[in-house]
């Protein structure tokens, strides 16, 4: 079969970069309110009435929005292996965490009403609580490492070889990471709950949780932006750079030093993600603050998409550098899969996105609306 | 056998997928099952299918969950316990999984919600096709992940890759229409068919006994014994798709299922019972059907079957080509584009017997020096443990034949003989609850176990496969798996119990006005109103 040769490998591999960003994205915009509303649950909620209905605003569509989470894996998993592989290898117990954390979370949801007793509902609410927290900052803590370089190396075959270990994952700079992620999902949820919660209390404490968050996240992201300036050695490719070259990371030479803030001189233009970034979670405390509903949660959204490019942008071309061994770090031309299975892959997307987008955005419409205690009382499918 | 952090990750995610697996099949034909029920609800508007859409709904979603669960820890698994493994064929395996996301799973999980919480918000036939996209999804689901497993199976349309030391694919189309996989994807579907309308059937009959909500149970059990007995056909005889496509593909796993020693003169005997002895290369007290295998394998009565003794044979040369295309490799890795034509030959010549050679790294770090006894001992290595596949396929087997009777009898009953269910009928049909869940882990065990010593058929060494990790992480990640989810077993299998128990819950309103309006068509024989004795 020829017709793969239509796009070339070089393109497709940032196609596949890009896309690898829309997935993670998707998911901190969709999942990112659940995981930030149960964060909430335990503060935001404190009647049984309230908590319901903290839970059933994102009581249909949690599922679904963690599929982008899912299919993020599977698409790292068949687009970028060598990245699968080093990174759920090295991060292996931060990994199991989250997984515990996720596994909590649909069980929470789907157990947690369907018991009367106070302590079994409370119990679940706690562990709705660890289902969000958790990921939201693990996942924060693993940018921050990624930044940092992980400590691994790849043998001649390839083989990947972590030197790390659980405690070193929790380096400053990737706990400040993990909390500028926590807080910036928690004002997310807040703001979803704006839009989607009937109950004025609770309303009025996310407002408040949500303004803090916001406020943290921008301040945490700012002081990490300086930290990258002054404090962390970035990554640089040396030498020549083939790039629809095989997908063998130790062809390449890497030299470490530089910061990796010298992406801003090289590219300019890449400096609108972090202004989004501060302007999107700015504007969405202030909404938050003023009463703004739909606008607080779509400004947060655009915050989210901002800060996330930044990551991806100043790293262009590393996805996984290496701190013990840079000529093991992977890059976006040295870490994917091979021009065939990019090209089916992006055809798969091609044809599937566009209908997910579409049956995803007919489901919240036929959602839409409050949730409020009333309108639960009476519904016997609600959690 | 000595625990190391191969046999700890493959204990990880032995346990882990076997847990998987008892949600899913439930989930794959209990999801058809309520998608009927409530067809029949749309189409002849009476109240009691919505009822019993709405109950079976209720525990189809205390089980889906865990499904959805425990499904996540199987994407990450690869990754965090099989690193090498991800690298090697990552290229062809992450594919449909993907693919899975893309097309089924992001389908069924985005209905699901809607299905539960959508009663209210969307017209009847509106919410009835959200549920047949909840069960298209999760079927399709199945047949992406089988596509994934099928090609662990049966490694169709890749080839290795010296520059990146890796397989990559060739064909999409290959691997996507590999036989095994899809006659893997049908004869799993069936069998959650076959796990749903044995589910529907057990707990109905419960009902039965305790004589509750008798219109509902009467009505799951029509619905559920002629689903359930076409599927319990559609199980055996797609099963024996997946064994005919076995006696090409993997006849070393089809020799090991049968205890099959020495190569038999065709058509070879089916055996029936024996005790398979490992050491003696022996099946003892074998009690043989002249023929069968010979039929139900090759389908004819010409061809041969290969025994394990002639395989292991093969698989010796095998291992002494795959030294030389080692060989090859190395100069390949270290010269690159420098490589002399000839070297590249050799390694165009015996690349296919690579993973043979890795079978080595058990004995010794380099292939090329292997000992005449050391190839002999990997050779040896290609014969699973025969004694538990042979029975986990028995038991498998005997349990299918046994559904088609169970399922018969209820279809005959219910459809010829009034519906009148001797009580002990019943009671059978409660205690048997548990059966489809044994089968179905069975097979998956032969398919797994049966494979090894490879995660990839005669391409990459289970031994190869796994990260670099401490043993103490995977144990303590081990221990973490079997503490939580026995509490979520314990958790699920009493909120089900629970629900049960409740039974349906009814729209007592919905139902009189249903009834007052079809009165005249409700009158029975002795011509009493409906209202004559309770509905329920």
């Amino acid at each position: 079969m020829i017709l793969h040769e239509l796009i070339d490998f070089e393109l497709l591999r940032v196609i596949w970069w890009l896309l690898l960003g829309v997935l993670l994205i998707g998911f901190a915009l969709t999942d990112g309110f659940d995981l930030g509303v149960g964060t909430l649950l335990p503060f935001v909620a404190r009647t049984d009435g309230e908590r319901r209905v903290v839970i059933n605003t994102v009581g249909p569509v949690w599922e679904g929005n963690q599929v982008w989470f899912i299919l993020g894996g599977g698409a790292i998993f068949a687009a970028w292996p060598p990245l699968y592989a080093v990174s759920f290898s090295g991060f292996y117990m931060a990994m199991f965490l989250i997984l515990a954390a996720l596994i909590l979370r649909p069980v929470g949801f789907k157990y947690r009403s369907k018991r009367d007793s106070f302590a079994w509902r409370n119990g679940w609410d706690w562990a709705l609580f660890v289902g969000g927290a958790v990921p939201a900052l693990l996942f924060g803590v693993a940018v921050g490492n990624v930044l940092l370089g992980v400590p691994f190396r790849l043998t001649d075959n390839l083989f990947s070889l972590y030197e790390g270990s659980f405690f070193q994952l929790l380096h400053p700079f990737a706990l400040l990471a993990g909390a500028v992620s926590l807080a910036m999902l928690i004002a997310h949820g807040a703001a979803w709950l704006t839009v989607k919660a009937d109950a004025p209390v609770v309303v009025d404490r996310a407002r408040r949780f949500g303004v803090t968050a916001g406020l943290v996240a921008m301040g945490g992201y700012a002081l990490a932006g300086l930290w990258l300036a002054f404090g962390i050695d970035g990554f640089a490719l040396v030498g020549p750079i083939d790039t629809d070259g095989p997908s063998n990371p130790l062809l390449s030479e890497v030299s470490r030093g530089g910061s990796w803030l010298a992406a801003y001189s090289e590219r300019p233009w890449i400096a609108i993600a972090p202004i989004m970034g501060f302007v999107g979670i700015g504007l969405a405390v202030r909404g938050l603050a003023r009463g703004g509903e739909v606008s607080a949660l779509l400004w947060s959204k655009l915050g989210i998409t901002g800060v996330i490019s930044s990551v991806g942008l100043t790293m262009f071309p590393f996805i996984l550098p290496s701190s013990i061994d840079p000529r093991s770090s992977l890059t976006v031309w040295d870490a994917s899969s091979s021009h065939l299975t990019l090209f089916v892959m992006l055809v798969s997307t091609a044809i599937f996105m566009p209908l997910i987008m579409i049956y995803t955005a007919w489901v919240y419409k036929v959602l839409w609306g409050k949730v409020g205690e009333d309108e639960l009382s009476s519904n016997k499918n609600a959690y | 056998m000595e625990f190391g952090i191969v046999e700890l990750s493959r204990l990880q995610f032995a346990l882990t997928a076997m847990y998987h697996f008892l949600f899913v099949p439930l989930t794959l034909g209990l999801s058809v099952l309520i998608a009927i029920m409530e067809t029949v609800y749309v189409m002849t508007g009476r109240p009691i299918w919505r009822q019993m859409t709405k109950f079976w709904g209720t525990l189809f979603g205390i089980n889906f969950v865990l499904g959805v669960a425990t499904g996540i820890t199987m994407e990450f698994q690869f990754g965090m316990n099989w690193s090498y493994y991800s690298h090697y064929v990552g290229d062809i395996f992450g594919a449909p999984l993907a693919i899975e996301g893309l097309m089924a799973f992001f389908l069924e999980a985005t209905f699901v919600g809607l299905w539960f919480f959508g009663w209210d918000k969307l017209s009847k036939v509106a919410h009835m096709i959200v549920g047949w996209l909840v069960a298209i999804g999760s079927n399709f689901s199945a047949l992406w992940i089988l596509i994934a497993n099928g090609w662990m199976q049966n490694p169709v349309g890749a080839e290795f890759n010296p520059m990146t030391m890796r397989m990559e694919m060739t064909s999409f189309f290959e691997v996507m229409f590999n036989e095994v996989a899809q006659a893997k994807f049908v004869h799993t579907v069936s069998a959650g068919y076959v796990t749903a309308a044995i589910f529907v059937l057990g707990v109905s009959a419960w009902f039965l006994l305790k004589d509750r909500h008798m219109e509902l149970a009467r009505r799951s059990i029509a619905v559920a014994s002629s689903f359930g007995l076409a599927a319990a056909l559609s199980v055996v005889v797609l099963g024996d798709e997946s064994g005919y496509s076995a006696t090409h593909t993997q006849r070393m796993k089809l020799a090991a299922m049968e205890g099959m020693w020495e190569t038999e003169p065709a058509p070879a005997s089916f055996t029936l019972f024996g005790l398979p002895d490992q050491s003696e290369r022996e099946t003892h007290y074998a009690l043989h059907v002249p023929h069968v295998m010979g039929l139900i394998a090759t389908r004819s009565l010409t061809t041969e079957i290969p025994g394990i003794n002639d395989l292991v044979i093969e698989s010796e040369e095998r291992v002494r080509s795959g030294v030389i295309a080692y060989d090859a490799l190395m100069t390949i890795r270290d010269e690159r584009e420098d490589t002399p034509q000839e070297v590249l030959d050799r390694f165009e010549e015996h690349g296919n017997d690579l993973g043979y050679a890795f079978l080595l790294l058990r004995y010794l770090d380099d292939p090329r020096e292997a000992s005449e006894e050391q190839i002999l001992q990997a050779a040896n290595d290609t014969v699973p443990m025969v004694w538990p596949l042979f029975w986990a396929f028995r038991i498998m087997v005997g349990l299918g034949f046994a559904f088609i009777g169970v399922m018969a009898y209820f279809f005959v009953a219910t459809n010829f003989m009034g519906g009148r269910y001797p009580r002990w009928t019943l009671r059978a049909a409660v205690a048997i609850i548990p059966t489809p869940w044994i089968a179905a882990e069975m097979g998956w065990f032969v398919a797994e176990y049966g494979r090894q010593p490879w995660t990839v058929d005669g391409i990459l060494p289970t031994a190869m496969s796994v990260s670099h990790l401490s043993i103490t992480s995977v144990a303590l990640t081990l221990a973490g798996f079997i503490i939580f989810y026995t509490i979520l077993f314990v958790v699920e299998m009493a909120l089900l119990l629970k629900y049960i128990r409740k039974g349906p819950e009814q729209d007592v309103e919905e139902t009189e006005t249903w009834m007052a309006r079809h009165e005249h068509r409700l009158r029975t024989h002795d011509g009493k109103g409906p209202f004559a004795s309770p509905a329920e």
